[in-house]
């Protein structure tokens, strides 16, 4: 197995996350699109510093894994307060602001 | 290849010891089927009402401060594992990063996030209007 | 603590406590007793403030990813006036909506300290989650209206896109780091300065994708889709905080890897910054012209102070870097009044941001109209103030560099947008007031911010020449 094999992975799964938050009409499903795009980039960091054999790509994973933590934690937060004020969780709902 | 071996083994003992135990029982137990010993159980009580029922906000709280929390270990394991080569620097900086911590569990303590239960009524006097 | 590898953020350090210390505050708070939380961060924004001054023209590094050099501080000092004028416009917001006090002020601070993070990184994964820390608290600052419909509908969709966008980031950093076998941007730069395009695809993708994450951030066309919703639903003072704070982090860090470490390929990015450049200014002005909500207007008029910046960074002779950084102070310093007045002037069972709400603000708050007026002649580029200075630079560099389709674009959405300026203007001060409520009075220190950004918006229109002198000196020591 190469690096090209890792890298078409890691895009595969970003494409994937990006079909899901694109097409997704639901909420949630937007959210764990974003989750999909993040993990496919730490498949792609991973790979990288394994076959260059250098530390750095293998810390930043660990630094974005935590911040990928945190954002979805956050955006959770916000779908439940959404919720509580809105009763949906339908993104196609979401019209209050246009213009 | 070698390295992984025992990962399997480990995988084909987990699956065997879990199967044999419940064909084992399925096979050797007494079988005396009644309605009591057939409905779900529930701490001994008859079941009331549907399982799908909506859970409290505040289960999703903790576990989302759990999450939080939880996630920051992950900087420790590479710590301990390089804790000789990084020495007392290391130890200073991974004690200011769990104070950092700190702070914001005493938040989520003191806003009342942690208090489950019947509350008190000192307790309901410093949590906020919506929680 | 001067002379130590912890010399270049002493500034972000002063905020972050300041933040830690808010947090803590409200944490030990009584129910209904009242603490002077804003003091801290201003505490804390004045210490970075002197720290700034003294570390100019040091060029000091902490640990190899975090530079004080003059650009980092100019910027740094940008966002600590941001982030002072954004608190002392605050006080009076807080108390009427009833929003709460410890936890906005943590958030600001936060939002700040992830800000000059952001201008002062020199490092990939620092640039990462400096980037982080300064959005996930404007999401949070965003929906701080938490009973508001329009508050967290806009938190929502602003993180949203703004997650999306940081994937896209992130994708690029991988692959920036793939290549080059480095996060470190100096060493980026040293690397790409030995290689071609033609040798590697990679670090194209890389490009495109770290473009993309930037332009989400600076809302330029076509990533913009965001602004309007998230500038109009979140709460007035939040918008100003946003719309000034995160756009001179985010061009800071744009300017800073795109102008050192990816200088080498300039020939590749500058035609698609060009275009992305001209759409911008275009769009943000045409559209922002059929506008009657004063916030939605504001919006998309950001969007196009968006796209004169991004002018100068295509242009990038020295005339153009130095004019991005006179900008961003002169944008950040307008701009937040502007969204100050709209802030103060909110009630709070309407927020009073209609176009139509501002009619015969000149008979009810003559002063007011009167600031207001100059923030929005600022914003058009009209002389004496900050905002045509600013505009000047910008075109010239664009001239300068031979960029003449650029700058004609640029002359002319300036003068179109102030058209949709002076639609406000007239509405206060030739318009009627038609029965609607009458907006509420404007606070002490709301009036004394107001003022100081007022004195600075002229004393940069006429007396440009200092500040100037800093920005070109900021730009010398880098790219």
């Amino acid at each position: 197995m190469g690096l090209a094999h890792y890298l078409t992975l890691a895009a595969t799964l970003f494409c994937i996350g990006l079909f899901g938050v694109v097409t997704r009409r639901n909420t949630i499903g937007i959210l764990l699109g974003i989750e999909l795009m993040m993990n496919a980039v730490n498949i792609n960091l991973v790979a990288f510093a394994r076959f260059s054999g250098s530390v750095p790509g293998m810390v930043f994973t660990v630094f974005t894994i935590c911040v990928t933590v945190a954002e979805a934690a956050l955006g959770l937060a916000i779908v439940i307060l959404l919720f509580r004020v809105r009763r949906t969780v339908s993104a196609d709902h979401l019209d209050l602001l246009k213009g | 290849m070698d390295g992984w071996l025992g990962v399997l083994i480990m995988i084909g003992l987990g699956i065997g010891f879990a199967g044999v135990m419940v064909g084992l029982s399925l096979l050797l137990g007494p079988k005396n089927p009644t309605p009591e010993k057939l409905a779900p159980y529930e701490c001994g009580m008859a079941a009331v009402g549907d399982a799908r029922e909506r859970h409290s906000v505040k289960f999703y709280l903790v576990a989302m401060i759990f999450l939080l929390f939880d996630i920051e270990v992950a900087f420790l394991y590479p710590w301990a594992l390089a804790l000789r080569d990084l020495g007392w620097p290391g130890f200073v900086q991974i004690v200011t990063f769990f104070l950092i911590l700190l702070v914001g569990y005493v938040y989520v303590w003191r806003k009342g996030v942690l208090d489950w239960g019947p509350v008190s009524s000192r307790v309901r006097s410093q949590r906020p209007k919506a929680a | 603590m001067f002379n130590s590898a912890f010399d270049a953020i002493v500034p972000l350090l002063c905020v972050t406590l300041a933040a830690l210390a808010s947090m803590s505050a409200e944490a030990f708070r009584g129910k209904g007793e009242r603490m002077p939380i804003g003091g801290l961060g201003i505490v804390g924004l004045a210490g970075a403030a002197v720290s700034c001054v003294l570390l100019w023209n040091r060029n000091t590094s902490s640990f190899g990813v975090i530079v004080a050099d003059n650009f980092g501080l100019f910027v740094t000092m940008t966002l600590i006036i941001v982030g002072l004028l954004t608190i002392m416009f605050s006080s009076q917001v807080l108390d009427l909506h009833d929003l709460p006090r410890g936890e906005y002020y943590t958030l600001v601070l936060f939002a700040i300290a992830g800000m000059i993070m952001m201008a002062t990184a020199n490092d990939l994964l620092v640039l990462f989650i400096a980037l982080e820390i300064m959005s996930l608290a404007v999401y949070v600052l965003t929906g701080i209206r938490r009973d508001d419909q329009r508050s967290s509908e806009a938190a929502f969709k602003y993180f949203l896109l703004g997650a999306f966008s940081s994937a896209f980031f992130l994708y690029g950093i991988a692959f920036t780091y793939g290549v080059t076998g480095s996060t470190r941007l100096d060493r980026v730069g040293t690397f790409l300065a030995a290689q071609s395009m033609a040798d590697n695809p990679l670090l194209l993708v890389a490009l495109g994708l770290l473009l993309v994450g930037f332009a989400f951030k600076i809302s330029a066309v076509p990533f913009h889709m965001w602004t309007p919703d998230a500038y109009e639903g979140a709460p007035a003072i939040v918008t100003g905080f946003m719309s000034t704070g995160v756009k001179a982090a985010a061009f800071a860090a744009f300017a800073r890897v795109f102008l050192s470490a990816f200088e080498p390929f300039s020939a590749d990015w500058a035609p698609v910054v060009w275009v992305i450049a001209a759409a911008t200014m275009i769009l943000g002005t045409v559209v922002g012209v059929a506008q009657s909500n004063l916030k939605r207007m504001l919006a998309y008029s950001s969007i196009a102070h968006g796209g004169y910046l991004l002018v100068g960074l295509v242009a990038a002779n020295q005339v153009g870097k130095a004019a991005i950084l006179f900008y961003l102070l002169a944008y950040a310093v307008t701009n937040l009044a502007a969204f100050g007045v709209i802030a103060m002037l909110g009630a709070r069972d309407r927020a009073n941001d209609e176009l139509r709400d501002y009619a015969g603000l000149w008979q009810s708050h003559p002063a007011l109209a009167a600031l207001m007026t100059v923030c929005l002649l600022s914003l058009g580029g009209i002389p004496p103030t900050v905002g045509f200075i600013g505009k000047w630079y910008i075109f010239s560099a664009a001239v300068g560099s031979g960029y003449y389709g650029l700058a004609i674009i640029g002359v002319l959405t300036s003068v179109i947008s102030v058209f949709f300026y002076l639609r406000v203007v007239v509405m206060m001060y030739m318009a009627e007031r038609d029965g609607a409520p009458a907006l509420p009075r404007v606070g002490a220190v709301g009036m004394t911010a107001l003022a100081i950004a007022i004195f600075a918006i002229f004393y940069l229109g006429i007396l440009p020449t200092a500040v100037l002198d800093l920005a070109a000196a900021s730009i010398s020591t880098i790219f």
